[in-house]
C-alpha cells in the first residue's frame, strides 16, 4: 500500500509543533552517564521503542479509530447512546447527544494515557506536546464541515480534532497524534507508526546534538530499528473499546529520568 | 498620530491582541538589559508580558523577576532544546503557546516582548511570532558587524547598537557603524544606546511605545 503523504508531514521533525525542544529523557540519560556512546544509545532507543513507544503507538491508533468512528456516525444533535458503555451513558443522562458522547470518550481515552504515564513530569511534557500538536493540526487540517452550511445536517458536526480540543484542551501527545492522523486522512496503523517513529527520532537527534555523535551512525541505529517500527505499528492496532485492554508496558527508568530532568538546574531540552 | 499619544497613555486601547515584539541578537549584547529597561519605562503606560528563551537555565527570566520591573507571573521562560533560532523562526509553537498563555491569564495586554536566546547574525523572528523585531548588537563585537549584514542587521524593524560607553575601550568607531548600518538598512531606524548609562533606554522605549500605540486594534465596544 502506498504511504499516506500526510503521514510524512506528521512525522517530519520540521513539523512546527514544538517537538524539537524535547529529548524524551535522552538529555538526562546522558547527564547520568547511562547514554554515552553509540552502543548505549542503541540500547536506550530500543528500550524506549518497546516500552513507551509501544504504548504511545497503541494509544495513537485508538485515537485515530475514535476519530474514524466519530466521522462515520450521526448528526451532532442526535442521541448517540450505543457508543457508550452503560455506566458512562448513565453519568451523562439517558440519551447523550453525539457531542456529549464523543466528549466523554475523548476524556476516557485521554485518561487511559494518563494511567499509563506514571511520572508527573512526563505527563506534563506529553500534554504540552499534545496541545501544541493539536493547535498546529487544527490549522493544517481544519474541519471541513464545521462552517459549511450547505452540508446536510448529518455532516454539520465538528471534526475529530475539534471534538478532542473541546473535551480535552491539553491532550496527551499520542491522543493528539492519532486524532491528527485521522484528520489528515491516515489510518490507525499509520497513526501507530507515526507514534512509534516519534518515540525514537527526537531522542536520537538530541543525542547527536548533546554527544556530538556521528549523525550518519545515529541514523544507522534508526535504520536498524525500522523492522521493529513495523511490528510495533501492527501490534498496536487490535485494541478497541473498552480501552482498559490497551498495553501498559512501563519503563521505570524513563519515569525516573523524566523526574530528574524536571528538577535539573541546567538543561537544554524541556523533557 | 502624535496628538493621540497622551490619550492612549492614560487609557491604553483594547487591542484585538497585543503587539508582539521580538528582541534578538548575539549572546551578551544586552537583550535582557533592554527588556528590563522597556518594562521599567513602559510598565506604567502599557500592559506588558514577557517571554524569555534561555539556553541552559532560566537565568534571564530569573534576572527579570529579580529586577522587579514586572509582576513575576507575567514573565514566562521557554526552553529551546539546543536551537534558539529554531524556536523563534522555524518552529514557533512553544513561544506562541507562551504568548497566548500570558494573554489568556492577564489579557488584554498591549505588548508582549519575546527575548530570543543569544544567537548568531542570521537569527530573525518569524512574522508568525513577532509583529515587530529589534536586533541588538553591541560595540564590543567590533565596528565591522553592521557591514557584515545578515538578516538580523538588515531586516529588523529597529537596530539597536548597545554599550556605546565601551566604544573608546574597544576602538569602535560609531560613525562607521552608523554609516554601514544605513547602507544596508535604507530608511529603517538605528539607535545607539548605553543601557548602563541610561537604564530607561529612553529612545528605544519611545520607538516601542509608538509601535504599540499605533498597533491596529479592534474598536472598543460601546460600554
Ligand atoms: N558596559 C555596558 N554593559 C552592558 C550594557 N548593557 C548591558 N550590559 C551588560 O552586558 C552583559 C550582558 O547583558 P544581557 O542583557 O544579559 O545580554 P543578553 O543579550 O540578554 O545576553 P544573552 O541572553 O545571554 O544572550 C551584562 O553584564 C550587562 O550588565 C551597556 O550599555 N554597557
Ligand atoms: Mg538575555
Amino acid at each position: 500500500m502506498a504511504v499516506n503523504p500526510a503521514l510524512l508531514l506528521l512525522t517530519d521533525s520540521r513539523l512546527p509543533a514544538g517537538g524539537h525542544a524535547h529529548s524524551g529523557g535522552t538529555e538526562q540519560a546522558i547527564a547520568t552517564g547511562t547514554v554515552h556512546d553509540l552502543a548505549s544509545l542503541a540500547a536506550f532507543l530500543r528500550g524506549r521503542l518497546h516500552t513507551s513507544g509501544h504504548v504511545a503507538a497503541a494509544l495513537a491508533a485508538a485515537a485515530c479509530a475514535l476519530g474514524e468512528e466519530s466521522s462515520r456516525t450521526g448528526a451532532c444533535a442526535q442521541p448517540w447512546p450505543e457508543a457508550l458503555g452503560a455506566s458512562r451513558a448513565e453519568a451523562l443522562g439517558t440519551s447523550p447527544t453525539r457531542s456529549e458522547a464523543l466528549g466523554a470518550l475523548w476524556i476516557l481515552l485521554d485518561a487511559e494515557a494518563d494511567a499509563r504515564t506514571a511520572s508527573p513530569a512526563q505527563r506534563a511534557a506529553s500534554r504540552t506536546q499534545g496541545r501544541l500538536l493539536l493547535r498546529v493540526a487544527r490549522r493544517l487540517w481544519p474541519s471541513p464541515t464545521l462552517d459549511d452550511l450547505t452540508a446536510g445536517p448529518d455532516l454539520r458536526c465538528p471534526g475529530a480534532l475539534d471534538d478532542l480540543a473541546l473535551a480535552v484542551p491539553n491532550p496527551h501527545h499520542p491522543i493528539a497524534l492519532g486524532a491528527a492522523a485521522h484528520a489528515a486522512g491516515a489510518s490507525p496503523e499509520d497513526a501507530a507508526l507515526a507514534a512509534a517513529y516519534h518515540a525514537i527520532t527526537g531522542p536520537a537527534t538530541a543525542a547527536v546534538r548533546l554527544l556530538g555523535l556521528d549523525p550518519v551512525a545515529v541514523h544507522g541505529l534508526l535504520a536498524d530499528l525500522t523492522p521493529d517500527l513495523a511490528t510495533t505499528a501492527s501490534d498496536a492496532t487490535p485494541y478497541s473499546r473498552p480501552w482498559a485492554e490497551l498495553p501498559a508496558r512501563s519503563a521505570p527508568a524513563l519515569d525516573l529520568l523524566a523526574e530528574r530532568h524536571a528538577g535539573a538546574k541546567v538543561r537544554l531540552f524541556v523533557s | 498620530m502624535g496628538a493621540n499619544h497622551d490619550d492612549h497613555h492614560h487609557a491604553p486601547a483594547h487591542h484585538g491582541r497585543a503587539l508582539r515584539l521580538g528582541v534578538g541578537g548575539p549572546v551578551g549584547s544586552g537583550k535582557t538589559a533592554l527588556v528590563a529597561a522597556l518594562c521599567r519605562t513602559l510598565g506604567g503606560s502599557l500592559r506588558l508580558g514577557v517571554v524569555t528563551n534561555d539556553i541552559y537555565t532560566t537565568e534571564d527570566a530569573d534576572f527579570l523577576r529579580r529586577a522587579g520591573v514586572l509582576d513575576q507571573e507575567r514573565i514566562l521562560a521557554v526552553e529551546t532544546g539546543c536551537c534558539p533560532h529554531t524556536a523563534i523562526r522555524d518552529d514557533i509553537a512553544a513561544n506562541l503557546d507562551a504568548v497566548e498563555t500570558l494573554e489568556d491569564r492577564f489579557g488584554p495586554l498591549d505588548l508582549v516582548i519575546v527575548e530570543s536566546g543569544g544567537d548568531n547574525l542570521t537569527a530573525t523572528f518569524s512574522r508568525g511570532l513577532a509583529d515587530r523585531q529589534i536586533f541588538v548588537l553591541d560595540v564590543s563585537g567590533g565596528d565591522k558587524v553592521p557591514r557584515k549584514g545578515g538578516p538580523g542587521v538588515t531586516s529588523a524593524d529597529l537596530l539597536v547598537i548597545n554599550k556605546i560607553d565601551l566604544a573608546p575601550l574597544v576602538d569602535a568607531d560609531l560613525d562607521v557603524m552608523a554609516r554601514d548600518a544605513a547602507a544596508v538598512r535604507g530608511d529603517r531606524p538605528v539607535l545607539f544606546t548605553s543601557i548602563r548609562q541610561d537604564p530607561s533606554a529612553s529612545a528605544v522605549a519611545a520607538w516601542v511605545s509608538e509601535q504599540a500605540l499605533s498597533w491596529p486594534h479592534e474598536p472598543v465596544s460601546a460600554a
